[in-house]
């Protein structure tokens, strides 16, 4: 991208000028804002991780002690990894997520599709389709998604109603309470990114190939589909990392025993006070999640480049 | 597959992905003038919970509270957020830029438990070094929101100000105006819409975040999505099928009016 004509060119070599005029200060407040409450914190995570709880306040046992002597152990991830009951649950998170990520890529990718071919005026309608459930509480569309799966809830309801069925089908708390809760709240982040790159594909190709005898569908596993990889990873990384930590969908559709590491984390924390596990718990969830954050920045900043 | 059938089949799933983001919503608001507490019981119309609703204190209260703090949330946010989305969409490279797009990118997909409790540990660091912020409660909640919606809020305005023409600015300054005159009579007004939406995004996610305000408030600065979550835990509670109706209404108008200028706009043109 050309610079303005008014200022210097700044290239990586003359870094240090850039910092010191003008653009310098537009850029360094939301930096250091971002580096104060974003990035510092996760070195505060980390270094708590290393102490071992007490009853004091604050709850953790300082990383020096009075003598000036490291005091830091890896205790809670000692007790992280030989406890069975967590690794199940950070499995289990990758699992309910992924799964969860695939449910909302085959509902979002018709949807999109679609969007992206209608005539400009059916398109803004459809989009804000998409997006008006966004708007309204997310808390509150995760609560109906309870009453309407509950055991005394409107499905088993109507079902028993009609007599359909004798008894209630078990829907809340379990696994597919969490499928659908995830899908349901996470489904307009994967729809927008598909979308976007749908909309700016070269549909001539799809024509071409179709002239030349495709059929349609071949030609959409041909063309169509890989042409909107991006859009695929940029969507299916919005859903699949939030997912991984997710807490509120667990805590109210899944069962109380639901292994799912944001929820144990939450419990760690505020009902059993050991701010030092929960940090561990924390850390290593970052750490698991560091591949695909990477993997989304790279096609952010792809698209950012195409733009 | 005929392409007819094709196309049958495409639209069936569809309808079928909108049924489903809507129906809770249709739930919620008909369950909300439903006479009985019951939701598989039908027991006749009824306003009764929004009576109830209105004589709630506790969820008028934090309702006030999650409003003051999703405003100002949402005015730092777009502040920050569009002078981050400015850097992003026009100062080219400049040594550091790649941790900046990280630390834009990053919040947008970080999982709450993990920006909570690290931001807590962070508050109650500083507390304990340099004394402030003392004790925790709006202040925290506000630099806790403020930090992850302004990533949102760039992201709006970066990609406003990366399709606009840049003519029309270099004109002004060829003209001879000064580079902040040309950025507040130029620039400025062709990046409302995305000033616009990008302070709604902020305030409606502010509005909207439960696990991170419930990490970094103190006693005493219950938000409504903290005080939802409380009675939604415990049971069947009517008066919230009422407070969600009102929420989805508020934002059916917003959203129908933006739909409808945009349209009438996109008419004229």
């Amino acid at each position: 991208m050309a610079e303005a004509s008014t200022s210097r060119p700044v290239t990586d070599a003359a870094g240090k000028s850039f910092w010191f005029s003008g653009k310098g200060l537009v850029a360094g407040i939301p930096y250091l804002w971002l580096f104060v409450f974003f990035l510092v914190p996760f070195a505060i995570v980390f270094r708590i991780s290393l102490s071992e709880p007490l009853i004091a306040q604050p709850p953790y046992s300082p990383l020096f002690g009075a003598d000036g002597s490291y005091q830091g152990s890896f205790f809670n991830y000692q007790l992280l990894f030989e406890d069975a009951l967590f690794r199940a649950a950070y499995l289990n998170s990758l699992w309910v997520a992924g799964i969860s990520t695939l449910v909302t890529l085959l509902i979002g990718y018709p949807m999109a599709y679609v969007i992206a071919r209608a005539r400009p005026l059916v398109r803004n309608l459809l989009l804000m389709a998409v997006m008006l459930p966004f708007w309204s509480s997310f808390l509150l569309r995760v609560y109906a998604l309870k009453t309407i799966m509950a055991d005394t809830g409107l499905v088993n309801g109507l079902l028993l109603n009609f007599g359909l069925i004798d008894a209630p089908i078990r829907m809340l708390q379990t696994d597919f309470a969490l499928y659908v809760g995830i899908s349901y709240t996470y489904l307009p982040f994967m729809i927008l990114p598909l979308y976007a790159t749908l909309e700016r594909l070269d549909w001539s190709l799809v024509e071409a190939a179709e002239d030349l005898g495709c059929r349609s569908w071949k030609a959409f596993l041909l063309v169509t589909l890989p042409l909107s990889v991006p859009g695929i990873i940029a969507g299916a990384m919005l859903v699949f990392i939030p997912a991984t930590g997710e807490f509120v969908i667990p805590n109210m559709l899944g069962a109380s025993d639901t292994l799912m590491i944001g929820r144990m984390l939450w419990d760690t924390f505020f009902s059993e006070r050991d701010w030092t596990l929960a940090s561990s718990l924390a850390v290593v969830l970052l750490l698991l999640l560091v591949l695909p954050i990477m993997l989304f920045q790279i096609a952010e900043s792809r698209r950012e480049e195409r733009v | 597959m005929s392409r007819r059938r094709g196309k049958v089949a495409l639209l069936g799933l569809v309808v079928a992905g909108f049924a489903f983001l809507y129906l809770p919503l249709v739930v919620l608001v008909l369950f909300s003038f439903n006479a009985s507490k019951l939701v598989s019981v039908w027991g006749g119309w009824s306003t009764k919970w929004y009576l109830e609703l209105f004589r709630n204190e506790q969820i008028l209260n934090a309702a006030w509270l999650s409003l003051k703090i999703a405003t100002i949330n949402a005015t730092g946010a777009t502040l920050l957020g569009t002078m981050a989305g400015l850097v992003l969409a026009r100062f080219g490279r400049f040594g550091g830029r790649a941790l900046f797009t990280g630390l834009i990118a990053a919040p947008l997909v970080m999982p709450d438990v993990i920006i909570g409790i690290s931001l807590l540990l962070t508050f109650v660091s500083m507390e304990q070094f340099i004394g402030w912020p003392y004790g925790r409660g709006i202040d925290t909640i506000l630099i806790a929101h403020i930090t992850f919606s302004t990533a949102y809020v760039a992201v709006v305005v970066q990609s406003r100000a990366s399709g606009l023409d840049r003519s029309i600015e270099e004109a002004a300054l060829d003209l001879g105006a000064r580079p902040i005159t040309a950025f507040l009579l130029v620039t400025l007004p062709m990046l409302a819409p995305a000033l616009a939406s990008g302070w709604l995004l902020a305030f409606t996610l502010s509005l909207d975040d439960l696990v991170i305000a419930s990490f970094v408030s103190g006693p005493g600065s219950s938000t409504l999505p903290m005080v939802i979550f409380s009675k939604v835990r415990l049971g069947v509670t009517p008066e919230i099928n009422a407070l969600a109706t009102l929420l989805i209404g508020i934002v059916a108008l917003a959203a129908g009016t933006a739909t409808w200028i945009q349209i009438r706009r996109s008419g004229r043109a």
